[in-house]
C-alpha cells in the first residue's frame, strides 16, 4: 500500500499536509477501514486549540468508535463542514475531499516526530 | 421435572465423541478449594404439583373489591388483544434484534413503538425503552448533565417519591448533586410547583429542572413557566408525565420540554407487584447521541426492500463500552410491545375515553366524599385522575378498610411527613359508580 | 443503490412483493406499518360512557383549564381489531425465535422458556397485584419473592440477596454503587478510583464502572484463555476498588485460579465482583458466595429461563456476602414473623405457614438507596420461581451438565473446520475465530453469520469477545436435542466448504429471509426513527411532519 509521500502520519493513523505553517489533517485510509462504513465524525470547534497527541474528536462507524488524536498541535481556523452531511468521505476520499480540519502549526518542528510515506506503510503492513 | 431432552444414549453419544469417561471430567479444572458442596434445593416438581405451588402462592394474595390506589402504578383495563399480542412466542422467545434479518417482527414493532411515544410526546426521537419510569427520568437527569456540562439537578418534589429515590441513587454514581424544589404542601394551598420557588432554585450551575404532569399529588403544574425557568438559566426542562393524560393534557414538546419521560405501564400493562414495567424516553434529535437505551431506524436492503435495524448503536456499551452513555443493554421490549398494541387498540378515541373517565371519577369520588362530610381536598386547583383528600384518622380507617377488602388509596404519610391524615385517591375508567359508593359507605363506618 | 419492482399484492391482498432472486422468484413478505391501516372512524376497544349522576358529581371539581388542554389528538392509529391482530401476527411470522429454532447465541442462554411459566405469571391474584397494597394483602406477592431469595442465595452461596435490579446491567450498577459505599464507609472511598476489568469483558462492566464514577483498566487475558494473574496483581493496589470478572469467561473458560484470584483481590482491599451471566455453566458446581465473591448479579432471563422478548425484559438480582450487605437497595422483603426454617420446609412440600408475616423494610439506614420504583421485576421472578421449583436441585445441576456436554460437543465437532484460539476443555460455550476463512477466502465472520441464516437458525454471536479475532461464540443450551446439534455441525461444515469453493455465495446470504443485508451506515447517517404523517392542512407552521435530520449535539 503506498501512501501519499507529501503527508506527514502518526501512529494514530492521521495525516498532516503543511503549506507553510498552514496544516490540514485527516484520518487516513487504513484508519477508515478498519473502522469500515464511517457515520459521524464529531468536528474540533474553529478557533479551538490542539496539542499534539491530544483527543481531538470522536469518529463513529456503524460498530466501532474511535477518538481523534491531533497529530500536530495548533489553533483550528477552518473545519470541514461537509463531513456532517457525508461522513462517508472518509471512506472514499480521505486524502481529499475527507480532510478533517485546518490548523495553523504551533511549531513546525512536530512534525519531525512523525512518520513519512514509506514509513507508515512499513508500519501498517 | 426438566427441560433437558437428553437420553441416556444421547449423553454416552455427546461423551464418547468428547472422549471423556464422565461428564465430571469436564469440570476438573475447577480448583477442589472452590468445589460446591452439597445445597438445600428442593427436588424436582412435576407440573401439576408445581402448579399447586404457584396457586398456593397466589391465594395468598387479596385482590381487593374496591380500590383507589395509584400513586404511580394504575389499574387500566388489559385488552385481550394485548396479551395475545405479547404472547405470541416469535415476540416473546426472540433475542435483541442484532440479526435484523431474522428480526424484522420486533424492530418494525419498535419503530412503531417509537412513533407512538414521539406522537404522544410532542418530541422527535423517543428510545425504545427503560426500566421504568423512575430508571428512565434518572438516565434522563445525567444525559441532561451530559449536555450542558454542569454537575447539578433540581427535581420538583412533585415528582413521584420513588423516582426521586431513585435519582439521587443514580446521581450518585458520577457525584451529581440533587436539589429538590418543593412544593406547595400547605392545607388549601395549590400542590403545585411555584415558579418563583424553582427560579430560586434553578441557576448556571443547574443541568435540568424536572417536574411531572400531573404531580405525583394529581394536581396540574404550570408546565410551560416551569420550562422558562429552566431555560432561562440555561438548564434543560426535563418533564415526567401520565402517557393517558396526553390523550387529553398538551404534549410536553409543545410545553418546552427537552427531554420527556413516563412510565409506561398505564398502557396495557398489569400492576403485577411493581414489574416489568416500561420506561418511555423522548428528546430532541439534536440530543440523540447522548441519549442512552436503543434506537430503531429505517433503511433498505440491496434490493430496495424496506428494514428496520438498531441504529446509532456506536452510542451503547458494546461498543462504546467505558465511554458509553449509559450501561443499559437488556430493556423492556416486550412491555413496549404491549404498549404500541395498547395505543393501537384503544386508538385516539379510545385514549380520550380512558382519560375523560378517569378525570370524571376522580372529581366524582372527591365530590362524593366533600357531599358526605368525609373529607376535603388538600389541594385547590385542578387536577387530573388523582386526588389528595384529607381524612381525619386516615391510617387507622385505611387498614380497617383494607381488611375489609377495600383500598382507599395511598396513604401519604407513608412518603411525606406533613401529609398525614391524607389520602390519595385515583380513579381509572374501570373505577364504577358503585365503586364510589362503597368507598363512600366504607369510610363513613369508619367515623 | 437499486430500487426494488412496485410490490405487487397477491389475492389474498397482504401486500407480498415478488422480488426476482437468481433465476427463481421468491415471496415476500411486506407489512406496511401499523399507520397505513388506519382510517378515520375505525376502532377496537370502546369503552363506557360517564353516567349522568358521575358527571353532576364531577362538575362540582375544577375543570381542567383549557390552558392544559390539547388542541389536537394525537394520531394513534385507527384500526379494526381484526386488522391490528393481523398487523402484529404477521410482523411475528417475520422474527426468529427460540419456539421456532435453534438459537445458539453465547453468552445470552437461549434456552427453552417453559410455558408453566407464564401459565404462573398470568395467575390473575399475582399479575393484578398492586406493589403499594396494604402487606396484609400481598403476603403471595412477598412470600413469593422471599423463597426466591432464599433459593438464589443457596444455589449462590451468597448471604443475601437482593431482587430489585431490573437486568444485569442493572444489577452490575448496584454492585458497583455498593462497592463504592463500602469504601466510602471505610474512609477509602477517595483513594479507591479503578476498577480492573479483564480484555475480554462484556461491554456492560467498563460501562458500569464509568456510571459509578470509576476509572475502568483492562487486565490482559493469558493464553489459557483465563484472566492472566502476574498482570493482575501487578495492576492491585490501594487504588483499586473492584475486579469485576466473569466465570466461566466470555470464553467461556473457567478461572481454573479463580481462588488465587480472589485471594489476590481481597488482600488488596478490593471487592471482587462476578458478572453471573454464564452461571448455566456452574450450577451445583462452583457457588460464588461460597467461593469467596462479594457480590454476584444473576440473569433470571438467561440462567433460570424467562423469555427475552426480543430485548427485554429481564431481572437482575444480586446476591452479597456479609461485607456488603448493609448497602443493599431498600426495602428488602424480609420474613417479619415466624421461623424461616419452618417456612422453607413447607414451603418445599407446597405448604403454607399461617403465622408466617412477610413485609418491606425499608429501614436500612447505609442502603445505596433505590434503583428503580418499586421491588423489582415481579413477573420474571413469578417465573423464575416456577422454574427452580420445576427443576429442582438436581434438575438445576442436570441443566449445567448437558450445557457443558453440548458445548463441548460442538467444541469437538467443529475443531477440524474452524480455528479454536483455546483448545482445552470448555464450559457452557464455546469460542471458535473465523480468521481461517478470512485469510484463505476472504469470508469474514459475519459472512457465515449470515449464510446460517438462511438455514433457519439463528446465529452464534458474532465479533465478542474482542479478543478473538473474527469471534464466533457458540452457546447450544442444554435444551437442544443431539439432532439439532448435529444438523448444526452440519450446516456449519457446509459453510466452511462454501466458503473454500463459492465464497460468493455466502457474501450474497442471506437470500432466504424476509429482507436481505440491509444498509445500516444509512441507517446511521441519515437517521429515520420515527414515522413522518403527511402534513394536515391544520399543521401549524414548523409541526414536526418528515422526520428532521440530526444536527451535530449542542454540547
Amino acid at each position: 500500500m503506498a501512501y501519499p509521500d507529501d503527508l506527514r502520519y502518526s501512529k494514530e493513523h492521521e495525516w498532516v499536509r503543511n503549506d507553510d505553517g498552514h496544516a490540514t489533517i485527516g484520518i487516513t485510509s487504513f484508519a477508515a477501514d478498519e473502522l469500515g462504513d464511517i457515520v459521524f465524525v464529531e468536528l474540533p470547534e474553529v478557533g479551538g486549540t490542539l496539542s499534539q497527541f491530544g483527543t481531538f474528536g470522536v469518529v463513529e462507524s456503524v460498530k466501532a468508535v474511535s477518538d481523534l488524536y491531533a497529530p500536530v498541535s495548533g489553533t483550528v481556523v477552518e473545519v470541514n463542514e461537509a463531513l456532517r452531511d457525508a461522513p462517508e468521505l472518509l471512506n472514499t476520499d480521505p486524502f481529499g475531499e475527507g480532510w478533517i480540519a485546518k490548523v495553523d502549526l504551533a511549531d513546525t518542528a512536530e512534525l519531525d516526530s512523525l512518520m513519512d510515506a514509506a514509513a507508515y506503510a512499513a508500519e501498517t503492513a | 421435572m426438566t427441560y433437558s431432552p437428553h437420553t441416556t444414549a444421547d449423553r454416552a453419544a455427546m461423551l464418547a465423541a468428547i472422549g471423556v469417561a464422565s461428564v465430571d471430567d469436564l469440570f476438573d479444572d475447577i480448583p477442589q478449594a472452590v468445589r460446591a458442596a452439597e445445597w438445600v434445593v428442593p427436588p424436582p416438581l412435576t407440573e401439576q404439583a408445581v402448579r399447586t405451588e404457584l396457586s398456593r402462592l397466589a391465594s395468598r394474595n387479596r385482590i381487593p373489591e374496591v380500590s383507589f390506589l395509584g400513586a404511580g402504578v394504575y389499574r387500566h383495563l388489559v385488552p385481550a388483544v394485548v396479551g395475545e399480542v405479547i404472547g405470541r412466542p416469535e415476540f416473546a422467545t426472540a433475542y435483541t434484534p442484532y440479526q435484523p434479518e431474522v428480526s424484522q417482527g420486533t424492530l418494525q414493532s419498535i419503530y412503531e413503538f417509537q412513533s407512538l411515544i414521539c406522537e404522544l410526546t410532542g418530541m422527535e426521537v423517543a428510545s425504545a425503552s427503560h426500566y421504568d419510569g423512575a430508571t428512565a427520568t434518572a438516565e434522563a437527569a445525567l444525559m441532561a448533565c451530559r449536555l450542558t456540562r454542569r454537575t447539578r439537578v433540581a427535581v420538583s418534589a412533585g415528582v413521584n417519591p420513588d423516582y426521586r429515590r431513585v435519582l439521587e441513587t443514580y446521581c450518585s454514581g458520577p457525584g451529581v448533586e440533587v436539589v429538590t424544589v418543593p412544593v406547595d404542601l400547605a392545607d388549601g394551598g395549590s400542590g403545585t410547583t411555584l415558579p418563583s420557588t424553582a427560579s430560586g432554585a434553578v441557576d448556571d450551575s443547574v443541568a435540568c429542572l424536572i417536574a411531572a404532569q400531573p404531580s405525583f399529588y394529581g394536581q396540574l403544574e404550570p408546565m410551560r413557566e416551569l420550562a422558562d425557568v429552566a431555560h432561562a438559566a440555561g438548564a434543560l426542562f426535563v418533564a415526567v408525565v401520565e402517557p393517558t393524560s396526553l390523550a387529553l393534557l398538551t404534549a410536553p414538546g409543545d410545553d418546552g420540554a427537552d427531554i420527556v419521560t413516563a412510565e409506561g405501564q398505564p398502557l396495557g400493562i398489569p400492576a403485577s407487584f411493581g414489574g416489568p414495567y416500561v420506561g418511555l424516553m423522548a428528546a430532541r434529535m439534536s440530543s440523540v447521541r447522548q441519549m442512552p437505551g436503543r434506537l430503531v431506524g429505517a433503511t433498505r436492503d440491496a434490493r430496495g426492500r424496506k428494514g428496520y435495524v438498531l441504529t446509532l448503536q456506536a452510542r451503547e456499551q458494546h461498543i462504546r463500552r467505558e465511554k458509553a452513555a449509559s450501561n443499559i443493554c437488556t430493556n423492556q421490549a416486550l412491555m413496549a410491545l404491549a404498549a404500541t398494541a395498547y395505543l393501537t387498540a384503544v386508538g385516539p378515541e379510545g385514549l380520550r375515553e380512558v382519560a375523560e373517565l378517569s378525570t370524571i371519577q376522580a372529581r366524582h369520588v372527591a365530590s362524593a366524599l366533600e357531599d358526605a362530610g368525609l373529607g376535603e381536598r388538600r389541594f385547590s386547583g385542578p387536577y387530573f385522575a388523582e386526588v389528595a383528600v384529607s381524612v381525619p384518622d386516615a391510617a387507622r380507617r385505611h387498614a380497617a378498610l383494607a381488611e375489609r377488602g377495600v383500598v382507599a388509596g395511598h396513604l401519604l404519610e407513608r412518603d411525606e411527613p406533613a401529609l398525614r391524615d391524607t389520602l390519595l385517591l385515583a380513579a381509572t375508567e374501570l373505577t364504577t359508580d358503585d365503586d364510589i359508593a362503597r368507598l363512600v359507605q366504607a369510610l363513613g363506618e369508619t367515623m | 443503490m437499486s430500487v426494488a419492482e412496485a410490490p405487487r399484492s397477491d389475492a389474498s391482498g397482504r401486500g407480498a412483493a415478488f422480488s426476482g432472486a437468481e433465476g427463481g422468484e421468491q415471496l415476500t413478505i411486506v407489512e406496511p406499518l401499523i399507520f397505513d391501516a388506519s382510517r378515520p372512524e375505525r376502532r377496537a376497544v370502546r369503552f363506557p360512557e360517564a353516567s349522568d349522576a358521575a358527571r353532576t358529581a364531577a362538575s362540582g371539581q375544577p375543570e381542567l383549564p383549557a390552558s392544559v388542554r390539547r388542541d389536537r389528538a394525537p394520531r394513534l392509529p385507527e384500526v379494526s381489531e381484526l386488522d391490528l391482530l393481523r398487523h402484529f401476527n404477521r410482523l411475528a411470522h417475520l422474527n426468529h425465535a427460540i419456539d421456532l429454532g435453534f438459537y445458539p447465541l453465547g453468552s445470552c442462554t437461549m434456552k427453552y422458556n417453559p410455558k408453566v411459566n407464564e401459565w404462573a405469571a398470568r395467575l390473575p391474584a399475582l399479575a393484578d397485584s398492586h406493589p403499594l397494597d396494604p402487606e396484609a394483602l400481598s403476603q403471595g406477592s412477598l412470600e413469593l419473592m422471599w423463597l426466591l431469595a432464599e433459593l438464589l442465595k443457596e444455589i449462590s452461596g451468597f448471604p443475601a440477596v437482593s431482587l430489585q435490579p431490573a437486568a444485569g446491567a442493572h444489577g452490575e450498577l448496584t454492585g458497583m454503587l455498593m462497592t463504592r459505599a463500602y469504601h466510602r464507609d471505610r474512609g477509602e472511598g477517595e483513594q479507591r478510583t479503578k476498577v480492573l476489568v479483564p480484555d475480554s469483558a462484556h461491554g456492560t462492566n467498563p460501562a458500569t464502572a464509568t456510571m459509578v464514577g470509576y476509572e475502568a483498566v483492562t487486565i490482559r487475558s493469558n493464553p489459557r484463555g483465563g484472566i492472566d494473574l502476574e498482570a493482575l496483581r501487578g495492576a492491585l493496589g490501594p487504588d483499586v476498588a473492584a475486579l469485576m470478572i466473569t466465570n466461566p469467561s466470555t470464553l467461556g473458560i473457567f478461572e481454573d485460579q479463580i481462588d488465587q484470584v480472589l485471594a489476590a483481590v481481597h488482600e488488596a482491599g478490593a471487592i471482587a465482583y462476578m458478572d453471573g451471566a454464564n452461571l448455566n455453566a456452574i450450577l451445583g458446581r462452583f457457588r460464588p458466595g461460597a467461593a469467596g465473591f462479594d457480590v454476584m448479579h444473576f440473569n433470571l432471563h438467561k440462567t433460570f429461563s424467562t423469555p427475552h422478548g426480543g430485548g427485554g425484559p429481564g431481572a437482575g438480582p444480586v446476591g452479597v456476602s456479609e461485607r456488603l450487605e448493609p448497602y443493599l437497595p431498600r426495602p428488602m422483603v424480609v420474613l417479619a414473623d415466624g421461623d424461616p426454617d419452618a417456612v422453607r420446609r413447607n414451603a418445599w412440600v407446597g405448604r403454607s405457614t399461617p403465622e408466617a408475616r412477610f413485609a418491606l423494610d425499608d429501614d436500612r439506614s447505609k442502603s445505596i438507596g433505590k434503583v428503580r420504583s418499586c421491588y423489582g421485576n415481579f413477573g420474571m421472578f413469578v417465573r423464575a420461581y416456577t422454574y427452580i421449583r420445576s427443576n429442582g436441585g438436581d434438575g438445576l445441576r442436570t441443566i449445567s451438565d448437558d450445557a457443558v456436554l453440548a458445548a463441548n460437543y460442538l467444541r469437538v465437532r467443529l475443531a477440524d473446520a474452524y480455528d479454536l484460539p483455546y483448545d482445552r476443555v470448555c464450559k457452557h460455550e464455546v469460542v471458535f475465530s473465523g480468521k481461517r476463512q478470512k485469510r484463505e477466502h476472504g469470508i469474514s465472520t459475519l459472512d457465515m453469520a449470515k449464510a446460517i441464516l438462511d438455514h433457519g437458525i439463528h446465529p452464534p454471536t458474532i465479533y465478542f469477545p474482542l479478543i478473538v479475532e473474527e469471534a464466533l461464540m457458540i452457546e447450544p443450551t442444554e435444551t437442544e436435542s443431539l439432532e439439532t446439534l448435529d444438523r448444526f455441525v452440519d450446516v456449519m461444515h457446509g459453510i466452511a466448504e462454501t466458503a473454500a469453493t463459492d465464497p460468493e455465495a455466502i457474501r450474497r446470504a442471506p437470500v432466504t429471509t424476509p429482507v436481505g443485508r440491509l444498509d445500516e451506515a444509512a441507517a446511521a447517517r441519515r437517521p429515520d426513527l420515527r414515522h413522518a404523517f403527511p402534513a394536515d392542512p391544520g399543521d401549524a407552521p414548523g409541526a414536526p411532519t418528515a422526520a428532521p435530520t440530526p444536527e451535530a449535539p449542542t454540547a
